[in-house]
């Protein structure tokens, strides 16, 4: 069998790959959190939460109306934007001009009652959401195995970062967006109804968040406490690539994800706290992060 | 950073004296008010919450990461107790001093980034403690370390004697707050608060920012975890839940319903909060909602707290 450094070919993919699939959920996790932080100073603490959220409308909505997955892969994103809209309207707008740490507690509150609720709900054991059976099957491509499923995960996540990106750097609302982050009360002089860019803003984050949820569901189980661990190596990973720039969190969330896939299979002990030990090396040389301005 | 800062000016004098007065005489008939165990509980994350507020408060740093001292500390002196069949009081020493290993550790990483940055590094670094604390050999992951012996302090005094044990959790208690009343009043405090107001000035003026607000990070996590080395002894046991990021955030909201930046909020938030935890215990619904609830409430509308709230009324009237 074909070798790498001692390691079995298959195996190192395998868990590349892997690596590279869980890579996809922090860049789209990370983008969400950059965009809301960008415009709304907000570090969205209930990001795991709505993540979580995501996956739960989708097993809801398909046990009760029965919607096919692809159907599901739509609503239930809308659904947790929706949701979201409200929370900025009805609590997070209060904290405008506060400092930011205010916005954190508030989401980390957030987080807590949603979670909280579910699990009173639903019980911390996990539900089963089916796979789609059009990409429940695998290819094998000589030392390479791949499930479908995971592939398709990996290439939609990087379709959805790049339309993102595409629609921050190219279109006119993307340019009023950056205009309000850059400058809000210059953007609001030139007539442009910030408040409601923000709430849009943070639906959308929310929305990708919730997105994310849908697609982990089929591979992770549904459960309320889906999001909780997992909101924290994001942060982490966001702190390394540097808030500042939206490629910074997409490029960030894939390498992490490859390097704890390589972890995994080189010393598969520390693949829980790798994420965080390169961050604390990335804090101390590049205090700023890999990709961000010295604040 | 200037909003979390909430006055710490003078108050009037006779509440100067007459606050420590009565509160040393509730510590007094406290035990006999309600069930001693419960007290010294109260009298650990109280201690918990002001080493906290030292930093949230007085330094304007937000830690997420404190219970990682918290609960690293009850495992050390846990494990020093119970492996290695140390006299308690030296047990306690030794948890307080590998939390202020700690803390030096955490807080030379995160000082490097501010504000909300600052907030998330600790949180990371701490989530990464938990992961080690959960392989580490001696601390037998989900179990925790259990039936840990109380012993007798110096070799002489039985602790297994409740009153002997609050008598000693109650010294433990006014010898922190006592650490932290010298700290916020010398001039050390006095530049972390400076800093806190604005860390750029005091910069300019001459002050390595970056050397105090280390030094109040250590003197945070070593007072953050003499409270929790006690809580062992009082507990007999050291578990995972001490120093999970849920333990963090629990240290967050005492310090913010009591009241940030004043010295006696910490402990009636940690107070509150303990009170309906032990309530709530028993009623079958998540603990967790109503914290959030709180939290929630707490920022919209509270964020002085009830004692900054309660001064603030005090000092108009």
């Amino acid at each position: 069998m074909a070798e790498f450094m001692g390691i079995p070919l298959p195996v190192l993919f395998g868990q590349l790959l892997i690596g590279l699939f869980n890579g996809a959920f922090y860049a789209i996790l990370s983008l969400g959190l950059a965009i809301i932080f960008g415009l709304l100073r907000v570090i969205n603490f209930a990001h795991g939460a709505l993540y979580m959220l995501g996956a739960f409308a989708a097993f809801l909505m398909g046990e009760w109306l029965g919607l096919s997955f692809w159907v599901l892969l739509i609503a239930a994103p809308l659904a947790v934007a929706a949701f979201a809209a409200l929370v900025e309207r009805l609590l997070l707008s209060w904290l405008r001009g506060l400092d930011p740490l205010y916005g954190l507690l508030l989401t980390f509150g957030l987080a807590l009652v949603i979670e909280g609720l579910f699990q009173w709900r639903f019980g911390v054991a996990g539900q089963q959401f089916p796979m789609p059976a059009s990409l429940s099957g695998t290819t094998i491509l000589g030392p390479l195995i791949l499930p479908h499923y995971r592939v398709f995960v990996i290439l939609a996540a990087l379709a959805v970062c790049l339309l993102t990106w595409a629609a921050i750097e190219r279109t006119r609302i993307g340019a009023i967006l950056r205009a309000a982050t850059e400058n809000r009360p210059l953007a609001e002089a030139f007539g442009f109804n910030v408040p409601l860019l923000m709430t849009a803003t943070y639906a959308f984050g929310a929305g990708l968040a919730g997105l994310a949820g849908v697609l982990a569901a089929p591979v992770f189980q549904v459960s309320p406490l889906m999001g909780t661990n997992l909101i924290i190596v994001v942060f982490a990973v966001v702190v390394i690539g540097g808030m500042g720039s939206i490629g910074g969190a997409i490029l960030a969330g894939l390498m992490l994800g490859l390097a704890e896939g390589l972890t995994k299979v080189v010393y598969p002990e520390a693949s829980n706290i790798i994420v965080f030990v390169i961050m604390a090396i990335v804090l101390f040389f590049r205090p700023a992060g890999l990709f961000g301005k010295a604040a | 950073m200037t909003d979390l800062s909430l006055t710490t000016a003078s108050r009037p004098r006779v509440m100067r004296l007459a606050v420590p007065a009565l509160l040393l005489a509730l510590l007094v008939v406290a035990p006999m008010l309600a069930y001693p165990l419960f007290v010294m509980k109260l009298l650990c994350f109280a201690l918990f919450a002001s080493a906290f507020n030292l930093l949230l408060g007085y330094t304007g740093l937000l830690s997420f990461g404190h219970a990682t001292f918290f609960g690293g500390a009850g495992y050390v002196t846990a494990h020093a107790i119970k492996a290695w069949g140390l006299e308690p009081l030296s047990a306690i020493l030794l948890g307080t001093l590998a939390a202020t290993a700690m803390g030096l550790v955490m807080g030379a990483v995160a000082i490097r980034r501010q504000g909300i940055y600052f907030a998330m590094t600790t949180l990371a670094l701490s989530q990464m403690a938990y992961f080690l604390f959960l392989r580490a050999p001696f601390t037998n992951a989900e179990d925790g370390i259990q039936n840990v012996p109380r012993g007798a302090a110096l070799g002489l005094i039985d602790l297994n004697d409740i009153t002997h044990l609050y008598v000693l959790v109650a010294g433990i208690f006014v010898l922190g707050m006592g650490i932290i009343w010298q700290v916020i009043h010398s001039p050390f405090g006095h530049v972390l608060r400076a800093i806190r107001e604005n860390e750029t000035r005091a910069q300019s003026l001459g002050y390595r920012v970056d050397r105090y607000k280390l030094g109040a990070f250590v003197i945070s996590a070593g007072l953050t975890g003499l409270a929790g080395a006690t809580k062992v002894l009082v507990f007999q046991i050291a578990t995972l839940n001490d120093v999970s990021w849920q333990m963090s955030g629990s240290v967050i909201l005492m310090g913010l319903l009591g009241g940030v930046g004043t010295a006696a909020g910490p402990s009636v938030g940690a107070g509150l909060i303990i009170t309906i935890e032990n309530y709530l215990a028993t009623t079958g619904f998540p603990v967790q909602v109503i914290l959030g609830l709180i939290f929630i409430l707490c920022v919209l509308t509270f964020r002085q707290g009830i004692v900054g709230t309660l001064a603030a009324r005090l000092r108009r009237a």
